[in-house]
């Protein structure tokens, strides 16, 4: 782990061509095998839609997702409110649009976090250092899958959240940055912080697997007999080759986090109003026990479709793109 | 063999221990101090530092878990912070009964419907049959149990008026079906999965070659042959595709107002009721690792391969 002789490696490294070719040609590939697959391409376009529309929700919400209406309450889908408003007299449109938003920030900071940082640099450690870290970390894995997922998740979030809203008053009031706390910023990181211990270690395991397998490889021992250095080896030669197995993995787990994200915020434990999530939305008309909540259910239940589909949307659609990739991804199934 | 089954029965105890130290150190990290919580708020300093030394809150971390773990094997979870005097036990047993119980059918009507699709979808490899019913079956999966919740209340007891749909009288009761279905079919899909990529497996077998070869009926070689080999991997997964069906579990109870643990859990949350919360955590985390070392047991016991490898 410590010695890195990078200069004196990369020059001395006969695969390098060669791979950086392969990896090329992976992607390409899979991009020609995406194509024909009528099924992933339209998930593909949808998902990028929902992304797209997430990332540009104050553009594209027609109005703000607090802003109230009392005069024109449960009202059907018009010009102004294109999918009506619900009982408070908010637009049902650009709330979807903002809990879209939500869902899009969150998938995206634990498939980073999770996944892309902590899961491939555990498991790669744990691959290729074996031994003691091996161990460790295997074990750690072992201990976090024993509870359910939905009830670790509300724990850390009932325990995380105090603290991380201290320090958000905290900052606020030491330093010049403001609306910490009214901005939701702080709900984001703390379930981003109780999806870490969820997500990590599926795809350490993964990537453990493989660099357990990549380790003994010929190449890799070529490698190491010239001198070169552990990060270099696990930069330059494991990293490439798990890489795909972990795409795969994290277009399977998006849809999970996107769920984990709706069944936290239905519940009322995960992202707070007023800031919409499509949980909070779906939770307001079902979950909440009161008289206006069961009378939204019972003479409007249409108001419940909007949040629901998108929910769904991204759930089959990073399905059938999991699936997609892992036929043209897996080599053993090629 | 021998060696095997006891390494995992020896593992198992100390996961949980372990397990139970980490929702420990959580919830001794929450600010708020239970002295004060059950001391209510007019209460002197005094009284909070009895309550304080009677909870053996003045102890080291360590000393005060080892004690709650202790309690806890006699049975003994504490007492809740919300419910003054009333016993963890008591309060969950009851709750998780009925939790278990609705687990129990969604769980029979999962394999019900997964694995013979499976099956089915495998043996009919090729053709249209076998792409649309996967496919069918992930826009169910993918599907929220908030969707489906309300909506079967809807359709089938505010409109069509067949089933009562709240409450819960018994896993045997007309009340039980849409919440078990519910729960249970979504789930089927992991298990289609599994199953149709199993029977796939040994569809390739030499043996089923040699049995259709040896002039054997069809439908002898699929329930002999291929259907029981097929099985043997599905067993691994039985343990922890029960982990995921929970989750789902706690939002069915809340939409069709089961009197299971959701309610008690999700109140304990914003209450910050730990004792509750950590019985909780352990019970559940306990049943997954039973569930999970009986899987791995009983496949060991059924498949030779596994024994000799390990």
């Amino acid at each position: 782990m410590n010695d890195s002789r990078s200069i004196g490696s990369s020059r001395g490294e006969p695969t390098e061509f060669l791979e950086v070719g392969a990896s090329d040609g992976i992607f390409s590939h899979a991009w020609n095998q995406l194509r024909k697959r009528k099924l992933a391409l339209l998930s593909v376009c949808i998902l990028l839609v929902l992304y797209t529309i997430g990332m540009l929700a104050p553009l594209v919400a027609t109005h703000d997702y607090t802003e109230t209406n009392l005069a024109k309450t449960q009202a059907a889908p018009d010009l102004e409110n294109w999918l009506g408003t619900d009982r408070l007299g908010r637009d049902i449109f650009s709330r979807v649009v903002w809990g879209i938003q939500t869902t899009v920030i969150l998938t995206v900071i634990t498939s980073l976090t999770a996944s892309f940082v902590l899961g491939l640099a555990a498991g790669m450690a744990a691959g290729y250092l074996r031994g003691i870290v091996d161990i460790v970390t295997t074990r750690t894995g072992e201990v976090v899958s024993v509870f359910p997922d939905i009830l670790l998740l509300l724990i850390i979030v009932a325990t995380v959240r105090p603290q991380f809203k201290e320090f958000g008053y905290w900052i606020e009031d030491n330093t010049f940055i403001s609306g910490v706390i009214s901005s939701g910023t702080i709900d984001y990181i703390v379930l981003g912080v109780a999806f870490l211990p969820l997500s990590w270690f599926g795809s350490m395991r993964l990537i453990r697997g493989q660099t357990l397998a990549i380790r003994e490889a010929p190449y890799v021992d070529a490698a190491r007999s010239m001198g070169v250095g552990t990060p270099t080896i696990l930069l330059r030669h494991v990293l490439p080759n798990v890489i795909t197995p972990l795409i795969v993995s994290v277009s399977f787990g998006m849809g999970g986090v996107a769920l984990g994200e709706a069944i936290i915020s239905f519940f009322g434990v995960g992202v707070q109003p007023p800031r919409p999530s499509l949980g909070v939305m779906i939770g307001d008309v079902t979950a909440r026990t009161g008289s206006a909540a069961v009378e939204t259910l019972r003479n409007h239940p249409e108001q419940l479709l909007p949040p629901i589909i998108v929910v769904w949307l991204m759930i089959f659609c990073w399905n059938i793109l999991g699936d997609a990739l892992n036929d043209i991804l897996n080599p053993r199934a090629r | 063999m021998l060696i095997y089954i006891s390494r995992r029965l020896l593992w198992t105890p100390v996961l949980m221990f372990v397990a139970g130290l980490f929702v420990f150190w959580l919830a001794s990290c929450t600010p708020g101090d239970p002295a004060e919580l059950m001391a209510g708020q007019r209460a002197d300093p005094e009284a909070i530092e009895r309550i304080r030394d009677r909870l053996g809150l003045n102890d080291p971390f360590m000393v005060q878990y080892t004690r709650y773990i202790a309690d806890a094997l006699k049975g003994d979870f504490g007492e809740s912070y919300r419910y003054r005097g009333r016993d963890v036990l008591e309060l969950l047993s009851p709750k998780l009964r009925v939790s278990l119980e609705l687990n129990i059918v969604s769980y029979v009507v999962t394999l019900a419907i997964g694995l013979p699709l499976g099956f089915w979808t495998a043996m009919r490899q090729g053709t249209w049959k076998d792409p649309t019913s996967t496919t069918f079956m992930l826009l169910v999966y993918a599907m929220p149990v908030f969707f489906t919740a309300p909506f079967l209340i809807l359709v089938f007891a505010s409109w069509l008026n067949w089933i009562p749909v709240s409450g819960w009288s018994g896993m045997f009761s007309t009340q039980a079906i849409l919440p078990a279905f519910t729960l249970g079919v979504p789930g089927a899909f992991v298990f289609m999965r599994f199953m149709r990529a199993s029977t796939l497996d040994v569809l390739g077998q030499e043996y089923v070659r040699t049995a259709h070869g040896k002039g054997m009926g069809h439908m002898t070689v699929n329930r002999r042959h291929i259907a029981r080999n097929a099985l043997l991997p599905i067993i691994t997964i039985l343990g922890f595709s029960l982990a995921g069906l929970f989750g789902g579990s706690l939002v069915v109870e809340l939409i069709y107002g089961i009197p299971g643990v959701s309610r008690l859990l999700l109140e304990a949350v914003f209450q910050r009721d730990y004792p509750v919360i950590m019985g909780m955590t352990l019970l559940g985390a306990t049943m997954l690792a039973i569930a999970n070392m009986v899987a791995d047991i009983m496949y060991s016991v059924i498949d030779p391969r596994i024994r000799l490898r390990a």
